[in-house]
């Protein structure tokens, strides 16, 4: 195998990085292991899987109304969390912590909660070519029930948003604009400051789909000054099954309750019902406990890593080398080369469908991801049916980013 | 495809194929001997690619033909992905030429045998269950229209 001769200066030691992640110190079929499917889900380190554990080991209970040790156990990490995240994203206030099962849990939460309360026959919904279809579906769906008319933003062949086309877009009669703050079939990192602006300029309220971003780039929702930001933790080395949505607490607190059920109410008759507070009214139900506790944990460990500036400075380092020797490789056309991007890269190689790709690179051990991504309207805007998807993250190193790039190359020597 | 006198029983065929992917060792030589098996195969005729011979429930795009020869099922079938042809290339040359009762009621147990649910994951087992279903259910299709050339034989005779 050709190894790189350059080495990354990095602002953290990757190989103990390693170390905390159990998973990676294994082989598939007979190979050693090359995760690079982190934009699918990231690893989790060892305190997490620990977290979990514990919980269920110790602490287990049923939150919020217990009266007994446990459940003032359980309920005070669980709201551990919540303070936890709202430092995290420098939320104002804890109460505009909401948790979700994940990202398309958030987004469908604004578009039923919001959208269906506030959009009137002939108002505008703007979103974007990138949108990962959770950004798409639940638009369409509030749309058609209130006669709102759903606006896209185009992109250029880099993969950036026509922000040009983005301000003619934008009306008074734009009611919401709900994009992603990094694309993940591409990497591209939009600017959504300034889309924010833009929309707040002409009264809309925006929605920021983070899931991408959160476990690369610092989130400051004060700072954007987003309407509601939503993310999933598993991208974000926590656990499945957890997400969180911020709102700014003025307008979550003029949403009707998306869900109605046990822990968000604050009175029950049969004649009338009276509702929770903040976070709680969108919290119906018991909640994903020991996976938002664990959660504390993941956060707790990306903080610890020290500046996303350097978690992205890192992870890029490994884009930069990876697209330079995917360019090498003939017949190769690589899709998205937007100004900004994190550790993302997707392509397709002429004469090879891309599930032939990932599958004779799994065969060499090397996780990657293959398919239209959840954004079929971005993969016919390039013509394609899908992508082979290579994402980085922390964990991740140049020797492996060796294999895969030889594995591609004995691929195309073969069947090419 | 023309149809020889004394092809090999499903059975037989079934066998030589566990016997072929025995000495595969690995799961990148399996796959790459997959995708062999799927370059040999004949590619169909473009006026075949139309919708109505494409398998719903394939993650890759299957066209999928069939023709009644006498009491025989022949079928013939093409893919955008190698290892999706090198699949249902097998189903082809255990299935194609056998006689419709034999396809209906065929147990396809070299599936399991070569280890394929392993080594192409949940999402193409999927799409090779609905691979043979489509090829059984012309053959059910076949069947009917046999039944009535038969009903229509033997009342001419009359």
């Amino acid at each position: 195998m050709t190894q790189v001769s350059a080495n990354i200066d990095t602002a953290f030691d990757v190989s103990s990085i390693r170390q905390r992640f159990p998973i990676l110190d294994q082989q598939v079929h007979g190979k050693q292991l090359v995760y690079f499917d982190n934009a699918a889900t990231t690893q989790k380190p060892d305190s997490v899987i620990r977290a979990l554990s514990d919980y269920y080991e110790n602490n287990n209970a049923n939150i919020h109304r217990g009266i007994h040790a446990l459940a003032e156990k359980a309920t005070a990490d669980f709201e551990r969390t919540r303070s936890t995240v709202q430092q995290f994203i420098n939320a104002k206030e804890v109460e505009e912590v909401i948790f979700t099962s994940g990202t398309t849990a958030g987004i469908n939460l604004v578009a039923n909660a919001y959208g269906r309360k506030f959009l009137n026959a002939g108002d505008e919904v703007i979103i974007s070519t990138l949108e990962h279809h959770s950004n798409i579906v639940p638009w369409q769906l509030v749309c058609d029930e209130k006669g709102a008319v759903l606006k896209v933003i185009p992109i250029d062949d880099q993969g950036d948003l026509d922000m040009d086309a983005f301000r003619k877009l934008v009306s008074d009669k734009t009611k919401i604009v709900s994009v992603n703050h990094i694309s993940n079939a591409l990497g591209t990192i939009n600017p959504v400051k300034e889309i924010v602006q833009i929309s707040h300029e002409a009264g809309a309220v925006v929605l920021l789909d983070g899931a991408q971003a959160v476990a690369h780039v610092e989130v400051d929702v004060q700072e954007l000054d987003c309407d509601f930001y939503a993310f999933s933790a598993h991208k974000l080395y926590g656990p499945t099954g957890v997400g969180v949505l911020y709102g700014k607490r003025k307008l979550l607190e003029s949403m009707n309750p998306y869900q109605g059920g046990g822990e968000m109410i604050k009175e029950v008759t049969f004649e009338k019902t009276t509702f929770a507070e903040l976070p709680y009214k969108f919290e119906a139900g018991t909640p994903n406990i020991a996976d938002v506790v664990a959660f504390d944990a993941a956060i707790k460990f990306v903080n610890q890593l020290g500046s996303k500036k350097d978690i992205l400075a890192y992870e890029q380092s490994l884009l930069d080398e990876t697209t330079k020797r995917l360019k090498e490789i003939p017949g190769l056309r690589i899709i998205g080369e937007a100004k900004q991007k994190i550790g993302v890269v997707s392509f397709v190689l002429e004469g090879l469908h891309h599930f032939d790709i990932g599958m004779m690179l799994d065969a060499k051990g090397i996780a990657v991801r293959t398919g239209h991504h959840c954004t079929q309207p971005l993969m016919q805007r390039f013509g394609i049916e899908g992508t082979v998807r290579i994402s980085f993250s922390i964990y991740n190193t140049l020797e492996e980013v060796d294999a895969c790039i030889e594995g591609l190359k004995q691929i195309v020597a073969k069947w090419r | 495809m023309e149809i020889k006198d004394n092809i090999p029983t499903m059975t037989e065929i079934q066998d030589e194929i566990i016997d072929d992917f025995s000495f595969l060792d690995d799961k990148e030589s399996t796959i790459f001997y997959i995708m062999e098996l799927g370059q040999k195969l004949p590619t169909l005729d473009d006026q075949h690619k139309v919708e109505s011979n494409i398998i719903k429930g394939c993650q890759s795009t299957v066209w999928l033909t069939a023709e009644l020869e006498g009491n025989r099922v022949v079928y013939n079938a093409d893919s955008n992905t190698e290892i999706t042809k090198g699949l249902i290339s097998l189903l082809i040359r255990v299935m194609s030429g056998q006689k419709v009762d034999d396809i209906l009621q065929a147990d396809l147990y070299f599936i399991e045998k070569i280890g394929m649910g392993n080594l192409i994951g949940s999402q193409r087992s999927n799409g090779l269950l609905a691979m043979i279903k489509q090829m059984k259910l012309y053959a059910w299709a076949y069947k009917s229209l046999w039944k009535q050339y038969k009903q229509k034989k033997h009342c001419g005779t009359r």
